[in-house]
């Protein structure tokens, strides 16, 4: 059993105010995870609230509990103080609980108002669907929340932050009770920003209780009443933001002290093995410059957005870039494809595991040896005996648990999935390993054998790219940080620079 | 980092305990119902030459089976197959017209399948269309050129040593047209089971976008694919004239069903990722064997097709349905 | 407004039939006279019911290759029954017609939902099985022209306004489907289960259901489509319409409706329906031999599918904001 953490109960919050919608003790399990374990929100009506912490810390989970799409493993959820269970999305939204969610989930081929009105629009004589009042009733709650978008376009025509605004306008259709903005600046521009605030501010006086989950602390300040804290799957914090400041904000995310954790390295770097110059992409990033020496881990922070991954996509051949040469090993190298990037010897652990990173459905061998079937074959055929040895090296020398090697990759945990991945780039005997989010989905105790195994792949001589979004992972790892955002580096830091506060201010602009 | 202390054993069944528990011995058994059951029911079956004529049913067939089965494994299919036949059976056709030899002919038939395949190709890899729209287009454009050349009319004339490639024998009642799709289904085999090419072909069936990620060329193992089935069509053209000795624009209509079917009932999923050549080899024989017995019980070709739908939709149901029913 | 009328797939293709019109009209006038385009539309109307059944299908990012076996098994069993009793009413005819269609649509449909089938592999299979059942049922044999009752054969001819029957169906259908598809909770469905399954169902649209209920109406419009073309063309014999489906799908995908879902509409079915139409029917006036028509249509789904993808590509997202204000 799970212990409870510290109860509140469900009436009480020191406030006297009653939710209109709690969650209480809430537990969530995945396969080798626990995504939440215990955690307690309460949405006030007229009330914003700020759910704060770092990626991985149960947020989304969280978001797609309260909007039906997850059941709860154990706790209780509260409409009215009532415990009340949300068994499919439809639920959610009859009792007016309606998510903003990061990727606008609409639908692109549907004009502005069917996407507003689809499954709950007006109905006129024949009990068919009547148009008019539909344009009609759009056109009122666009204008209410200030958005010049013409109800009969179609959504596809509209860039990502009117979509925003047309998933605002559907939440405010169904009448909601509980809107959840889920990142939802992410995409948009100073001018869009300010927008936004204004309408979160007529929504609260409409009595909706928000829940905001964003990075950004100058919007968290603006525009929160209260706030709740997250750190790896609980609940950490809690109360109002008038009692609070960015720092004690920033120390509970982050919570332990980082140096303990993670490995102690030397930093010893060696000659320079990459060096990127002016690298450009017409719409996701510009001017990235760097160089990177044997030896050493190259941290990339940002927000979520801020074109880390678009640009190690582009560095590793999936997309091309507008402008820009690379050099590995002093030489200039063209890179069109995967297949040129590992034959470079630069390799990319991505993010999106179970789509990019790993063939879920094959076995752990294939999947170890896949980038390197040339060295386990002769004149394209294939020699299992030797499939065998080079998966079995690579998989031992990461620890890797499994049954066999004959495992298919999606029945793993997701540490251990990491590592087939990991292996199966290693084999290829890069000079370069990027790694994109390397611990991201992965449960505590594996974290510290990828980040160990990190170290011990640095030690040997390699060069490490590492983006994170967690900021203990990039202070406790990087021997320099490049801090991107907008598409654009704002700065590096050496290791003595490196700290919480300044990563977090370089990143969000503030 | 420690690698004394546990070691993982490479596989937890033994190869042959696989083999056994798989749908293919499974299909084996069904093959050898039928042919039981057909010599039960039928003296004419169990003759060495009746045997052989019933080859015919499926050789040519099977050999464009096997390279949609690679195709279909790799998430992609080719609808136009039997249109490809059309048209490079009436380039055939229409180069005898003109007094080209067998030689000629061969390598007509090759390089207008060929051509085909790579069409298909382009269209599907270099635009990114979707395979499925495509050949439905390319089948109706290739077989449409042909009835453009043809009309109502037909093409024969064709030389005596050509004939040979559909209705000679190399040894006794071992026709050349057996020979060919045994050497066939070896080489694929050994592409699909054994090389650097039919591993990609697997990884790119599960999971495209994570064999790209990987290093492996999609795009350009998808082209090979589709030049592969073009060419096997090509082949299955030569055969099929020179078995028929004409040439109608209606030649091989219908033949695109069949052949999925076949890929199907061998056990490759449509939707990608997974199958086996010796599911698709047992496949033929169990379809060419309900073809021959029923053809000797007298039941009309049209009613086989029933037999084939309900083979084609029965072998995907059968085990959900069972499963469903376990479920409860 | 005026851009994006102009943008939009349907002004595109009537433009392209003004301009087929045009040309035709330069060497042979007789050709685009009232009388004679209601002729054409007329014998276009069972590819525009078919084309209207099978857009829907493929809203929903399924594809029913089986529309013109169930015309066929429909269209044999209805004469079938007309020769055994000529006295039946040619309305119960239709409504038989009509719900054996459904039927055989629901087969698909359930296959589909309940088992997950890909519905390629079910209307493959759907559709041969359909053919032989034909001949089953009817030994092989053709019902000819003297065999079927006058009032059976007279119902699609007559007509009103100039207009046969028949073209009329056509009519009604666009007209009833374009309210379906607009108006209804069904129609919105079927838009959003293709657009975003995903979306979808966290809007609480169930998406099986819903391809369920769009091979439904494809099998109906098919069986209607069985009845009218038997009695038009007062025969019924196994290969009816063979290859028709690939006729359909073309008219589908001239009209801008996408394989891969949520994208097309009823007035897109028609205008690629009629596409095919004019040129089939103008190929013999511009002598042309019949033959070229399986070629051509051939050719116009992969000029259209390709035009297709090339108004679709995605745009990615954009980080930079000078790129944003570019945009």
């Amino acid at each position: 059993m799970l212990k409870k953490p510290d109860t509140f109960l469900p009436t009480d919050d020191g406030t006297g105010e009653t939710a209109v919608l709690a969650l209480d003790g809430i537990t969530k399990r995945f396969p080798g995870v626990i995504a939440l374990s215990g955690v307690s929100l309460r949405l006030i009506p007229g009330k914003v609230t700020a759910l704060i912490g770092e990626n991985g810390a149960g947020k989304s989970t969280v978001v797609k509990i309260l909007t039906g799409i997850y059941q709860p493993d154990g706790g209780a959820m509260l409409v009215d103080e009532l415990p009340t269970v949300f068994p499919a999305p439809q639920v959610a939204a009859e009792h007016g609980v309606t998510a903003i969610h990061q990727e606008t989930v609409l639908f692109d081929e549907l004009s502005v108002a069917e996407n507003i009105f689809l499954g709950h629009a007006p109905r006129g004589r024949f009990g068919l669907i009547d148009l008019k009042a539909m344009i009609a009733r759009s056109r009122d709650i666009l204008e209410s929340i200030g958005a010049g978008i013409d109800p009969e376009q179609k959504l596809k025509d509209l860039g990502i932050a009117k979509k925003h605004l047309v998933a605002i306008a559907r939440a405010l259709s169904i009448d909601a009770r509980v809107v959840i903005m889920d990142e939802p600046t992410a995409a948009l521009s100073h001018k869009e920003i300010e927008e936004l605030y204004e309408l979160v501010e007529s929504l609260k006086s409409q009595g909706k209780a928000i829940l905001f989950i964003s990075h950004k602390f100058d919007e968290i300040f603006r525009i929160a009443d209260n706030y709740t804290v997250f750190r790896d799957g609980q609940m950490i914090g809690k109360g109002a933001m008038a009692d609070v400041s960015e720092v004690d904000l920033v120390t509970m995310m982050v919570g332990r002290d980082v140096s303990q954790i993670f490995p102690q390295r030397a930093s010893n770097p060696g000659e320079t093995v990459l060096k990127v110059e002016g690298y450009a992409h017409p719409t996701e990033f510009e001017d990235i410059s760097f160089t990177l020496r044997k030896g050493q881990i190259l941290g990339f922070y940002g927000l979520v957005g801020a074109g880390r991954s678009e640009f190690m996509q582009a560095l590793f051949g999936i997309t091309r870039p507008s402008r820009g040469r690379i050099e590995i090993d002093g030489i200039t190298a063209q890179i069109t494809s995967p297949a040129d990037a590992i034959e470079n010897g630069i390799v990319y652990v991505p993010e999106d595991r179970g789509q990019q990173g790993a063939i879920l459905d094959l076995p752990i061998f294939q999947n170890v040896t896949l980038p390197s079937l040339g060295r386990i074959s002769g004149n394209g055929f294939l020699k299992l005996a030797q499939e065998f040895a080079l998966a079995r090296e690579y998989t031992e020398r990461l620890d890797l648990r499994a049954a066999s090697l004959d495992t298919h990759v999606g029945t793993l945990s997701g540490g251990n999935q990491q590592k087939v991945v990991i292996a199966k780039w290693l084999a290829t005997r890069p000079k370069v390993i990027i790694l994109d989010e390397p611990t991201k989905g992965v449960d505590i105790g594996s974290k510290a054998a990828v980040h160990e195994f990190m170290a011990e792949l640095a030690a040997q001589g390699l060069a490490v790219i590492m983006v994170s979004s967690e900021i203990p992972e990039i202070l406790g790892m990087s021997d320099r940080v490049i801090v991107m955002r907008e598409g654009r580096i704002v700065t590096e830091l050496a290791q003595g620079d490196m700290r919480p506060e300044t990563l977090v201010r370089h990143a969000a602009g503030i | 980092m420690n690698t004394s202390s546990r070691t993982i054993p490479d596989r937890l069944r033994s190869p042959l305990e696989q083999r056994l528990k798989s749908w293919e011995t499974l299909l084996l058994l069904v093959a050898i119902g039928i042919f039981v059951a057909n010599s039960l029911a039928s003296p004419y079956f169990l003759n060495a030459w009746n045997l052989s004529d019933a080859t015919f049913n499926f050789t040519e067939k099977a050999m464009i089976a096997f390279a949609m089965a690679l195709l279909i494994i790799s998430g992609e299919i080719d609808l136009s197959v039997a249109s490809i036949i059309a048209l490079a059976s009436t380039a055939m056709g229409a180069a005898v017209q003109m007094g080209v030899g067998t030689p000629g002919l061969v390598l007509i038939g090759l390089g207008v399948g060929l051509l085909c395949g790579a069409f298909n190709g382009v269209l599907v890899t270099r635009f990114g269309l979707p395979s499925i729209v495509v050949t439905i287009g390319t089948m109706s454009l290739f077989r449409g050129i042909s009835y453009i050349v043809l009309g109502d009319q037909a093409f024969r004339g064709y030389p005596a040593s050509f004939s040979w490639f559909g209705q000679g024998y190399v040894w006794w009642v071992i026709s050349f047209e057996f020979v060919l799709f045994a050497i066939i289904a070896v080489i694929y085999a050994v592409l699909l089971h054994k090389t650097n090419f039919g591993r990609a072909v697997y990884a790119i069936g599960n999971n495209a976008t994570g064999a790209m990620f990987s290093g492996i060329r999609v795009q350009r193992v998808k082209f090979t694919l589709f030049l592969l089935t073009g060419l096997m069509s090509g082949i299955a053209a030569i055969c099929l004239t020179a078995r028929l000795g004409s040439t109608r624009p209606s030649i091989a209509t219908g033949w695109e069903l069949e052949i999925v079917t076949m890929v199907v009932l061998g056990g490759v999923s449509i939707l990608g990722g997974s199958g086996t050549i010796v599911g698709v080899v047992i496949a033929a024989f169990v379809m060419g064997l309900v073809t021959f017995g029923l053809g000797l019980l007298n039941v009309p070709g049209i009613v086989m097709s029933i037999v084939i739908g309900a083979l084609l939709i029965g072998v995907i149901a059968l085990p959900r349905l069972w499963s469903m029913w376990r479920a409860r | 407004m005026l851009k994006r009328l102009i943008q939009s797939r349907e002004a595109l293709l009537t433009g392209a039939i003004m301009l087929l019109l045009a040309l035709i009209f330069s060497r042979f006038p007789g050709f685009v006279t009232p009388a004679n385009l209601a002729n054409v539309f007329n014998d276009t109307a069972p590819l525009i019911l078919l084309a209207i059944g099978q857009m829907i299908v493929i809203l929903t990012r399924c594809i029913d290759l089986s529309v013109a076996a169930n015309l066929a098994l429909t269209g044999m069993v209805v004469s079938m029954i007309n020769v055994a009793a000529p006295g039946l009413p040619i309305a119960l005819i239709v409504v038989i017609a009509v719900g054996l269609g459904t039927l055989l649509g629901m087969v698909n449909g359930l296959l589909v939902w309940k088992l997950a089938i890909p519905p390629i592999v079910v209307t493959l299979g759907t559709m041969t099985i359909f053919r032989g059942l034909i001949f089953v049922i009817s030994d092989g044999k053709w019902v000819n022209s003297h065999e079927m009752s006058p009032a059976f054969k007279a119902f699609p001819r007559t007509e009103i306004l100039g207009l046969p029957v028949l073209g009329w169906t056509a009519v009604i259908a666009v007209i009833v489907f374009s309210v379906v598809m607009t108006r209804t909770s069904l129609g919105r469905a079927i838009y959003a289960a293709g657009g975003n399954p995903r979306a979808a169902t966290y809007a609480g649209i169930n998406v099986g259901k819903t391809q369920f209920w769009a091979f439904t109406i494809s099998g109906a419009l098919a069986g209607l489509t069985g009845y009218l073309w038997v009695s038009r063309f007062a025969v019924s014999y196994v290969d009816i319409a063979g290859g028709f489906e690939l006729d359909v799908v073309a008219a589908c995908v001239i009209g801008g409706v996408s394989i891969m879902g949520g994208m097309g509409t009823v007035v897109g079915a028609l205008l690629g329906a009629l596409f095919l139409g004019i040129i089939k029917n103008a190929l013999p006036v511009v002598d042309v031999s019949p033959f070229w028509q399986l070629a051509i249509s051939g050719g116009a789904i992969i000029i259209a599918v390709a035009l297709n993808a090339k108004a679709n590509r995605v745009k990615g997202r954009i980080i930079l904001k000078r790129a944003e204000r570019a945009s």
